[in-house]
């Protein structure tokens, strides 16, 4: 599976493990209140560590633990449920995380542009052929009004 | 009036662009319903009735006669021949074709304009005071601070997916003629004790199916602070807003189940975390109050003697110029208002040709500019006083004289059944039956003003609940009914109508307008105003009036 990172398609090294499946090494998220439940077990494996929220979640639950997180994901449960764009927003600039900030779930490539500003430089799409529509929807502006992330 | 720049022009182009690309991916079946329904209502376009409705942005109302001929030839191509001014201010096309959509915008953006953020749960159109720049009793032009807001909300990328629509209006004014109290954030420029002027921030208010009166949430904010201040309510609202229920989705909502202090606390701490960012500096305020200097008014206006004397060998021209002219803080000019509320013509439409005349007038007598009114009407702001007498008399040949401005003709109405997908009922037919019965200017002039609004739907989109009488149609097992309120107001002494009593059928609507009518000119103290009587008596002498044969 390849997702797109800081403007290049390639291919995924990380895997999502849910709330009830066994933890692996290596590469993994896990939703927030899995961090929450098995932090210490977590930050004692080998590998980097990503945590999972959904809209519903609140990014300042996991200010004190984005040092030890290499990827963040926003799982969209609607294109339409924008609190989402805020918590990347707090990510980079209230929490100043600079790790990857990935958006997966029910996105619209068509979001991609507003994506990129508030701070999310990775996506996952669904589907393959979603990748390169999604590239060039990051370039749909050359301008803008407002000071953001990016 | 502002001019674009390249960066202004290149983003509306884009868009443009990225619409065309969207449009072309939906007919082509790349991008599914729902999220095609997302993409153009950003782009204004709705799915109505019988044809996509195309709503454009007209910011806080100003328009120059190049825009307008553009409309008019908008009109023509694409439409049928005609345009519907709204209560935002803004211009709507009622009959355009998908395809064409994007050629349209394309037709636009070549006279800086758009369609950007009409509709959808995003940051609307900013609205301000129709009179801005002119008005006699303004503590400072507005608009400067409407275009640092229209550019700061324009594809804003955190608050384009918010709970529900937002609106925002802003007014310089000792007379709230932008109804700020009924706008999710409304803004009012005003002098501190030390005679600085900033903002009194209002939130929380909306019209709607839950009318709320907006409650101050910062009686004082130094202008360098406008953006940080309006983003840490927008973050606050992104964040916490409800989006299990649309009908409980608005700011207002959330502002009463968090109570304002809570709320007001909340927005506080974020902004004090980011109040130093994104500081509007004096001279960003500077540069933009340059792009709304004042015109070249000519010194000796008031000199002309004419227009007295026109006046007086001319009643009907006399009568125009009480009913649809304002004073104007330069002496020897007046604004003058061209009533859209003819007898005979939907309230707030225009045809090309009327569309193309006003832009010719404008250029002759007005500087080439033209504002909307949130009521549906047009202003030419800037009009010496020599030039009204011919001024009304073309105007009085395409139908936009008729002297009727603030009274009870001077209806605002929704498209309703016959246009509106989402309307339970009609309101064009009522409001002519209305003018009709109405039609002696001598009654009509005596009662005053009487503003009313008449929306075909719980939606509000005629402001039903904050009109002098409110009109709003229901559907009661597919038949359509009327409800009145008396004693709404969206100007400084806000208020929500009361709602008179059981809902009227729709042949009986005009019957208890008239009927209203009747009891305020029989029970009036000399002066008083209807709105000044209804306070007084309350709704019980009318109700017995309105229902008396029931």
């Amino acid at each position: 599976m390849q997702i797109i990172k800081d403007k290049q398609i390639i291919d995924d090294s990380w895997r999502y493990i849910s709330d009830d499946a066994e933890l692996k090494a290596g590469n993994i998220t896990v939703p927030l209140a899995r961090w929450q439940q098995d932090k210490q077990q977590l930050l004692e494996s080998d590998g980097p560590l990503g945590v999972r929220i959904s809209a519903t979640d609140s990014v300042a639950d996991i200010a004190i633990d984005l040092k030890n997180l290499q990827l963040i994901e926003l799982d969209f449960p609607s294109f339409a449920d924008g609190r989402l764009f805020s918590q990347a927003w707090l990510l980079r600039r209230r929490y100043g995380y600079q790790g990857e900030i990935r958006a997966v779930g029910h996105y619209m490539p068509d979001q991609v542009f507003y994506l990129s500003r508030v701070g999310v430089n990775a996506f996952k799409p669904d589907e393959a052929e979603r990748l390169t529509v999604e590239l060039s929807h990051l370039n749909d502006f050359t301008v803008n009004y407002q000071e953001s992330v990016n | 009036m502002y001019q674009y720049n390249d960066d202004d022009q290149t983003l509306v182009n884009e868009r443009v662009a990225q619409f065309r690309r969207q449009t072309g991916q939906f007919l082509k079946g790349e991008i599914t319903d729902d999220q095609f329904r997302a993409l153009r209502l950003r782009n204004g376009l709705y799915i109505q009735t019988h044809a996509p409705m195309l709503r454009i942005a007209v910011p806080y109302g100003l328009l120059n006669s190049r825009q307008l001929r553009k409309i008019a030839h908008i009109a023509r191509t694409y439409d049928k021949n005609y345009c519907h001014l709204t209560t935002r201010q803004n211009i709507q096309f009622n009959w355009p074709k998908l395809e064409q959509v994007p050629d349209i915008l394309a037709e636009l953006a070549s006279v800086q304009m758009h369609a950007i953020q009409t509709s959808g749960n995003c940051i609307r159109n900013t609205t301000s005071d129709h009179l801005a720049g002119v008005c006699v009793d303004e503590i400072e032009d507005p608009r400067p601070y409407c275009e640092i807001i229209r550019q700061w909300s324009t594809l804003h990328p955190e608050f384009d997916f918010l709970p529900r629509k937002f609106k925002i209006a802003v007014s310089g004014a000792l007379h709230d003629r932008a109804a700020t109290q009924f706008h999710d954030i409304g803004l009012h420029l005003v002098k501190n004790d030390a005679g600085d002027i900033g903002f009194r921030v209002l939130v929380g208010g909306g019209l709607g199916r839950t009318p709320v009166i907006g409650q101050v949430i910062k009686p004082y904010l130094e202008k360098k602070y406008l953006l940080s201040y309006l983003e840490a309510i927008l973050r606050i609202y992104n964040l916490f807003g409800r989006r299990d229920n649309m009908y409980k989705a608005r700011i207002k909502i959330l502002v009463k189940e968090s109570g304002l202090e809570n709320f007001a606390a909340l927005v506080e701490q974020e902004w004090l975390l980011t109040k130093d960012t994104q500081v509007v500096s004096d001279g960003r305020i500077a540069a933009l109050k340059m792009q709304f200097n004042a015109p070249a008014y000519e010194a000796d206006a008031a000199q002309d003697n004419s227009f007295a004397q026109r006046q007086q060998e001319n009643p009907a021209f006399a009568l125009w110029v009480k009913h649809n002219t304002v004073a104007h803080k330069v002496s020897g000019y007046r604004a003058v208002f061209l009533s859209l509320k003819a007898p005979d013509a939907p309230p707030g439409d225009m045809t090309d040709a009327q569309l193309d005349t006003v832009a010719d007038l404008a250029d002759q007598y007005s500087f080439g500019e033209v504002r909307s009114t949130h009521r549906q009407n047009l202003i030419f702001a800037d009009v010496k006083q020599a030039g009204l007498f011919p001024l009304w008399q073309q105007l009085d040949a395409i139908k936009l004289a008729t002297p009727n401005i603030g009274t009870a003709t001077d209806i605002i109405c929704c498209p309703g059944l016959d246009f509106c997908s989402l309307a339970n009922a009609s309101t064009i037919g009522i409001s002519k039956e209305i003018n009709e019965a109405l039609d002696n200017m001598d009654y009509l002039h005596d009662i005053g003003d009487v503003k009313i609004n008449m929306s075909g739907c719980m939606n509000g989109c005629a402001h039903q609940s904050v009109g002098h009488i409110g009109v709003l149609g229901v559907d009661k097992k597919g038949v359509e009914w009327y409800q009145l309120t008396l004693g709404g107001s969206s100007e400084n002494e806000a208020a929500i109508g009361e709602r008179l009593g059981p809902a009227v059928a729709k042949n009986e609507v005009t019957r208890a307008i008239t009927a209203i009518l009747e009891v305020y000119v029989k029970q009036r103290l000399d002066d008083e105003s209807f709105l000044d009587m209804v306070k007084r008596v309350g709704i019980d002498p009318f109700k017995e009036q309105v229902y008396a044969n029931h």
